[in-house]
């Protein structure tokens, strides 16, 4: 049997110092006492200073997420000075490239950016060959004195830079909870990250494959695109599209909670399986919502903001036979409704069923990855080391079976785990985020397999109380 | 040593520990009455 | 603990009341645990929430503590329990229980 193969990712990442602000937790916060805004501003972090952060050059390739096991922690004081914004897997933008992108990627003329500040996402993105100067000079600037008045009227919230105001982003209707500045803002982040992430990965397989040979696109992250007679309508996929120049080709979303990336990777091997596309694209944009959400430890501690970062993905499928690893269609781990609630009925339908269809034990799998959230945002705030805590349940697991001694558990963890890296942005954690590394890795002829399992907290939603998830095994 | 039996149950579950669903049917089982469930998702 | 969280539970302690009310928790860390029962016994330690300065009196008990576990048909725990108490490291995570509820 052949299965589709993986030729391509790009991991992205953009600095957003000036909208931790807009991120849910520290918004109410603000709302209910401004000078939380003070506390905030005083400890975001510089362009430099994310670049030179471990955890963010393991998420752009310049680092395997194995190697920050022996760098000493915290990690946010040993930061690299040399570190390039340039990674293997992509960019780390900084702040005004991502405003840049903002207004590229707004077709409702509701971003405002005044000169100096377009110019040099310009320029800084034309550097990357990531935009057109075409395209970036076809966008008109505000000016400052527009862009007061429309905060100052409530028409626009501030977009800013060092502290200094350069912008701003207008609601989209005067009325509509669905389409105030903040959701638009909200879900406008999630399509520029995601555009930047499928313009890099266009730009990974030029020569190769053209825009307009990759048939679908599918967006997988958890942005709610509507207005208020359909406040999840979706599809900002098909903007991602559009935005990235993939003219002929269309797409939809697929959500569900942090496992909507891992899902639309199956979606896309799925559709490319029944012959129906040759080339998929799936793209996953970053989450505003989630940057600052842990701010209150970190600030407790004289911390950096570490949640100062939008993450982007891209992943190119393509059929059998094309140059990368495959994806074990005949062995996907799935977490039905009659699976229940126990964890151990949860991690054998994700880790143990899939590898017993794919005739493997569990040690048969070079590397596991599950919730990759780095552990030095969460640590902080009681939240625990999420990747560990996953890896101890595989291996527990291992052990109650037989497959690994009672002892061995720190060991299985050590050889098949590695340290959390990714920002805590959802769904970007949620495994896919090292579907870039493994395919190097294999590609390199030093992994033959991964399992890939993203865990979905649907109950969150309050529609049900079950939670849920999906897994795949990648195979060189 | 406390008896569940009797007691009214605050719920309060981790996904990535034990859950909601799993603390409400073993305190259930033990004859306590569940007040309140939850599961925590810290990311 | 989430703020949301503790909105919802004040809520309900103050429809049902106090008597008899415990806390049964499932975190893996133990700060997260140390933070919960804090919270329901004293008031919430960070100053942030719904339950800040107010003292709900409720003790916090985790589900793998073995006076609790002890108390669950023996194929319950094996089917619910058995693979996070291998998990986690349960002596850690439990610890700052008994600390706070004495005090």
């Amino acid at each position: 049997m052949t299965f589709p193969t993986i030729t391509a990712v790009a991991n992205v990442l953009a600095h957003a110092p000036g909208l931790v602000r807009y991120g849910s937790k520290p918004l109410r916060d603000i709302a209910q006492d401004p000078s939380t805004l003070d506390a905030i501003t005083a400890r975001l972090r510089t362009h430099v200073d994310a670049v030179g952060y471990g955890p963010n050059q393991a998420f752009i390739g310049n680092v395997e997420p194995e190697m920050l096991a022996s760098r000493a922690r915290p990690w946010w004081r040993s930061l690299d000075g040399g570190a390039s914004s340039r990674g293997a897997f992509g960019d780390l933008v900084d702040e005004a490239e991502l405003l840049g992108l903002l207004k590229l990627c707004d077709r409702a003329r509701l971003v405002h950016l005044d000169a100096a500040t377009l110019g040099a996402a310009a320029h800084r993105l034309g550097e990357r060959g990531l935009v057109t100067a075409a395209e970036m000079e076809a966008l008109a600037p505000t000016e400052p004195a527009r862009i007061a008045a429309l905060c100052r009227d409530g028409e626009a919230i501030p977009l800013t830079l060092g502290g200094h105001v350069v912008g701003a982003m207008a609601r989209g209707h005067e009325q509509d909870e669905a389409l105030t500045a903040n959701v638009l803002l909200e879900n406008l982040c999630g399509k520029a990250t995601g555009v930047l992430a499928l313009r890099r990965l266009l730009r990974m397989v030029e020569g190769r494959v053209a825009p307009d040979e990759i048939d679908f696109v599918l967006a997988g992250s958890e942005e709610a695109v509507g207005d208020r007679y359909q406040r999840g309508g979706g599809n900002l996929a098909k903007a991602i599209a559009e935005s990235a120049g993939l003219a002929t080709a269309t797409g939809f979303d697929v959500k569900a909670f942090c496992a909507s990336t891992l899902y639309a990777v199956f979606n896309a091997a799925a559709l490319i399986q029944a012959g129906v596309f040759s080339r998929v694209a799936v793209v996953a944009g970053g989450s505003l919502a989630k940057l600052g959400m842990k701010y209150r430890a970190h600030v407790a501690k004289d911390m950096p903001i570490l949640e100062d970062v939008l993450a982007g993905i891209a992943i190119l499928v393509e059929r059998p036979g094309a140059d990368g690893p495959r994806i074990r269609l005949d062995a996907v781990g799935l977490h039905t409704i009659a699976t229940g609630s126990a964890q151990q009925a949860i991690v054998e339908a994700l880790v143990v069923k899939p590898l017993d269809r794919a005739g493997y034990r569990l040690r048969d799998i070079d590397r596991y990855a599950t919730e990759m959230h780095n552990p030095e945002v969460t640590e902080p705030s009681g939240s625990g080391d999420v990747p560990k805590g996953n890896y101890r349940l595989i291996a527990a697991l291992g052990a109650m079976r037989g497959e690994i001694p009672r002892d061995g558990i720190n060991d299985f963890v050590a050889r098949h785990g590695m340290p959390g890296y990714a920002p805590t942005q959802g769904h970007i954690a949620s495994a896919v985020c090292y579907l870039a590394h493994a395919l190097r890795a294999m590609r390199a002829g030093k992994m033959r397999r991964a399992l890939f399992m993203a865990k979905g907290s649907l109950f969150l939603g309050r529609m049900t109380e079950a939670s849920d998830g999906v897994s795949f095994i990648l195979e060189a | 040593m406390i008896e569940l039996k009797g007691k009214r149950v605050l719920v309060i579950g981790e996904r990535d520990g034990v859950n909601g669903p799993a603390i409400e049917a073993c305190v259930r089982s033990a004859g306590a009455e569940v007040l309140y469930a939850e599961t925590l998702c810290f990311v | 603990m989430d703020l949301e969280g503790q909105g919802r539970i004040k809520l309900v302690v103050e429809q049902a009341g106090t008597d008899d009310v415990i806390a049964v928790l499932g975190a893996n860390s133990p700060t997260a645990v140390e933070m919960t029962a804090l919270t329901l016994k004293t008031g919430d330690p960070s100053y942030a929430g719904p339950l800040t300065g107010v003292a709900l009196g409720i003790p916090s008990y985790h589900v793998l503590e073995p006076e609790i576990a002890d108390q669950f048909d023996p194929s319950l725990y094996e089917r619910e329990l058995a693979l996070p108490a291998l998990a986690m490291d349960v002596a850690e995570v439990v610890a700052p229980l008994k600390t706070i509820r004495d005090s």
